[in-house]
């Protein structure tokens, strides 16, 4: 089975270049759904397929960015993704990764760098994964409230509303963003952005996993928007991390494109589901996953505090990242199937309806 | 403008133009060098064996060809799915925009 194997022309190891293919399929999925690069699912999947993790990660980032392109590409033609908003939070979210890296590059001379990345990642997806569950939950109970009272709750509106607190601040400019539906101080964007890059450039991971909820819950635009938007942000700071990492050596471009042959269609059938599946939906699998990452984290903490466990939490670590993949890909695809039918079928009955009135 | 506010926008402004200088202050240690690595091109052939030594030549030009042929085959790929796509007979223009 040879052939089912390619040599890496500069990491100088074999790949099972299906795998490669299978794994750009499933992050696409995810990716166009959710909005986010995916780092946290296809570094580790790079490794277990046999690459070193300085090429892992370089590899994964420029991937990263041909991904989320053409996710960005789908999702803009339906309208979800605010460039305005978009090209303001650039600045900010470069500006965040460097300071993030250079943080890192300060806690690396300290000593303290892996405990500390791990233990805020930890701290940071509680956060995120109990800021989508209380939301869903405040949104239930306004709906239960409205029915009590005999009312409809509009379509678009949501659980936790902090976004209207921080739209009253008035620090010029003030910018209207006509596809998000918001107006704001241009420094609110930016300033979210910069915090989130900064954390992005910490972690060492694109960003759309922080960004993608600060986007729904911190400026309040609606979720299908927040995912369009993010996935351009993706793919800017993307190709940034794609020349830095490239720069130093660590990119394997041929994996990078192998992947792209499978993230192609992925990205696109992910981003086409987001059509059948309401905001909530969305928000509540990001949840799910964000709880998948969380969990894989910890028990690689787990097997630092207790090294006679480090084989099993590993591999435990690894089967839950693979799983939590697999799992939501699988989901979001059986959306993507099902919306496409129902579709179909509809578009086909007015004529069968016209035939018979003939 | 409230004075906590111009304290966390020059804050921010500074965190924005001078993130290394911020956050790298009191460096000064020896960082050990980069390793390097070198593409083993002796088992490479045709357009491998170029990129190989491409690689071991230099990562200038390496990363000036990563980041062009990055987004071209993005482009490229989306726009193959998109005729794909295009043939399953439904509306990839619009959808509705609802959280529930």
């Amino acid at each position: 089975m040879d052939w089912l194997h390619t040599l890496m022309p500069i990491a100088g190891v074999p790949i099972f270049w299906p795998g490669l293919v299978i794994l750009g399929f499933g992050v696409g999925i995810i990716g166009g759904f959710f909005g986010m690069g995916g780092a946290w699912m296809v570094t580790p999947g790079l490794n277990i397929l046999g690459f070193p993790m300085a090429f892992a990660i370089g590899t994964d980032v420029a991937h990263m960015a041909g991904k989320s392109l053409i996710s960005t590409m789908r999702h803009s033609k339906f309208g979800n993704v605010d460039y305005k908003l978009g090209c303001i939070m650039v600045f900010g979210t470069i500006g965040g990764f460097e300071a993030g890296a250079q943080m890192i590059m300060w806690l690396e001379r300290i000593g303290e760098i892996n405990v500390v990345v791990r233990w805020l990642y930890v701290v940071l997806l509680t956060l995120i994964a109990w800021m989508v569950f209380a939301d869903v939950a405040k949104r239930k109970r306004k709906e239960r409230e409205a029915l009590a009272t005999g009312k409809t709750l509009d379509p678009l509106a949501t659980g936790l509303e902090w976004h209207k607190k921080l739209h009253k601040i008035n620090i010029p400019p003030m910018i209207t963003f006509k596809v998000s539906g918001i107006r704001c101080s241009a420094w609110l964007p930016i300033g979210i952005s910069f915090l989130t890059g900064w954390l992005a450039g910490i972690l060492g991971i694109g960003g759309g996993l922080v960004r993608m909820p600060a986007l729904i819950y911190l400026l309040g635009i609606p979720t299908h928007i927040a995912v369009g938007t993010d996935l351009f942000e993706v793919a800017i700071s993307g190709l940034y991390g794609a020349a830095t990492y490239s720069y130093k050596g660590r990119v394997e471009l041929l994996a990078a494109l192998i992947m792209l042959c499978g993230a192609a269609v992925g990205a696109q059938i992910g981003t086409v589901a987001t059509k059948y599946v309401k905001g909530y939906g969305i928000r509540i699998f990001f949840g799910l996953a964000v709880i998948g990452c969380e969990l894989s984290i910890i028990m690689k903490l787990l097997s630092g505090i207790f090294p006679n466990i480090k084989p099993i939490t590993d591999q435990a670590a690894t089967v839950t990242v693979l799983g939590a993949v697999s799992g939501i890909s699988l989901y979001i695809l059986i959306a993507f199937l099902k919306g496409v039918h129902e579709e179909r079928g509809q578009r086909r009955s007015p004529k069968v309806s016209s035939a018979h009135a003939d | 403008m409230p004075r906590y506010w111009s304290k966390l926008l020059g804050l921010i402004t500074a965190l924005l133009l001078f993130p290394a200088q911020m956050f790298a202050a009191g460096g000064g240690a020896d960082l050990p060098d980069l390793i390097v690595l070198v593409a083993d091109t002796r088992r490479l052939t045709g357009l491998e064996a170029w990129w190989g030594n491409l690689y071991n030549m230099g990562h200038l030009e390496f990363a000036l060809v990563t980041v062009t042929v990055i987004p071209l085959s993005g482009v490229v790929l989306g726009l193959l799915a998109d005729v794909v796509m295009s043939r399953l007979g439904i509306d990839l223009r619009n959808r509705a925009l609802a959280e529930h």
